[in-house]
């Protein structure tokens, strides 16, 4: 790899952009890839590798291609530069203190979004992106994508359902909440009454986390975070689950 | 907009940081993997000139094996393309245990 594109590669990183390394693997020569941008029509050169790049980039799974030049193929390790997944928590409440850590280990940009500041305080959680606003203003700020988990954990109802009802017009890749089946079921008697519909009910994971029957707030943020892992990781079991 | 370091080892900003110090680098990848090996495609490890390393290609099995040829690709210059299989008896030493094999590019940084 060439200096500069290492230079390049960090700068894009640190800028969260979404970038892919191609690189040849009989010569070991490398470019970078913005198959997420608009491209310039003109430059017609590689269009078949960023093709690829774009498809390794959404699956977000690096690999191997065979990209044909002329009579020979060459193959090219094309690997995947996604920005971190994000994990917005509503509710700077206990359980957020070890959410928020286990979530940065686990990968996450997280933030916390709640307008108490006496429990969003920089003392409760260092180095976490803190929102001081009403969790539907948070969750626009915010800005969910395909690659977010979203976690309530207020369980109040003037907290948390201004956030879902943001959250579920989005494309989230995890919901979840807080709060027993009991909570749960008038949770969505009211999101029903906003409109929302079965298969809207069906995008929350309510009650949170995998039943592991956790006590603690360490060990249910465990459980949060592995529901999550298997929401990111196998989606299909994390259905047939529910 | 966060304080967090989401890449624990950092293993590019290392290989920057080496190469800044006058050192040289070479970083290895894992680009192909075949079943139950430990770590994904895309894992990564960077090499000084001395040997110190960063990062991880395995569950600690090859990584011996890999500086090895990573200090080799910092003297001469070229890239290597070195398949990992199932251990046996005789060659555990550069195998995998857990019977996967996987695929590691190995490069200079120049």
């Amino acid at each position: 790899m060439k200096s500069d594109i290492l230079k390049q590669l960090l700068a894009d990183r640190a800028a969260k952009r979404q970038v892919v390394m191609a690189t040849d693997l009989a010569s070991g020569e490398g470019q970078l890839l913005y198959p997420g941008e608009p491209h310039d029509e003109t430059d017609d050169g590689d269009d078949e590798l960023l093709f690829a790049a774009r498809r390794v980039m959404l699956a977000d799974k690096s690999g191997i291609v065979e990209i044909a030049d002329g009579a020979d193929g060459r193959k090219v390790f094309l690997h995947v530069y996604n920005p971190p997944l994000r994990m917005l928590i509503v509710g700077a409440v206990h359980i957020a203190q070890p959410l928020s850590q286990m979530a940065v280990l686990a990968g996450y940009d997280v933030a916390i979004v709640d307008p108490r500041r006496e429990f969003a305080s920089r003392d409760r959680f260092p180095g976490i992106t803190l929102i001081d606003a009403w969790p539907d203003d948070g969750v626009d700020q915010f800005a969910p994508d395909r690659r977010t988990a979203i976690v309530t954990l207020t369980h109040d109802p003037k907290l948390d359902d201004p956030a879902l009802i943001k959250v579920l017009r989005s494309d989230a890749f995890y919901i979840g909440c807080l709060g027993s089946n009991r909570t749960h079921a008038k949770r969505l008697e009211r999101l029903g009454m906003e409109g929302f519909s079965q298969a809207d009910f069906a995008r929350i994971n309510g009650p949170i986390g995998l039943d592991i029957g956790g006590k603690s707030p360490a060990e249910i943020a465990v459980s949060i975070i592995a529901e999550i892992t298997q929401a990111l990781r196998r989606p299909k079991q994390a259905q047939t689950a529910e | 907009m966060n304080e967090q370091n989401v890449d624990h080892e950092a293993v590019l900003e290392k290989a920057a940081e080496w190469k800044a110090a006058g050192r040289g680098v070479a970083l290895a990848t894992v680009v192909a993997t075949w079943g139950s090996s430990p770590r994904p495609v895309g894992s990564q490890l960077v090499v000084e000139e001395g040997g110190d390393f960063v990062g991880s290609v395995s569950g600690g099995c090859i990584e011996g094996a890999v500086v090895t040829e990573a200090r080799q690709t910092i003297q001469d210059g070229q890239t290597r393309l070195i398949d990992y299989g199932i251990s046996d008896e005789t060659a555990w030493q550069v195998g995998l245990a857990c019977g996967g094999k996987c695929e590691v590019f190995i490069e200079p940084l120049v």
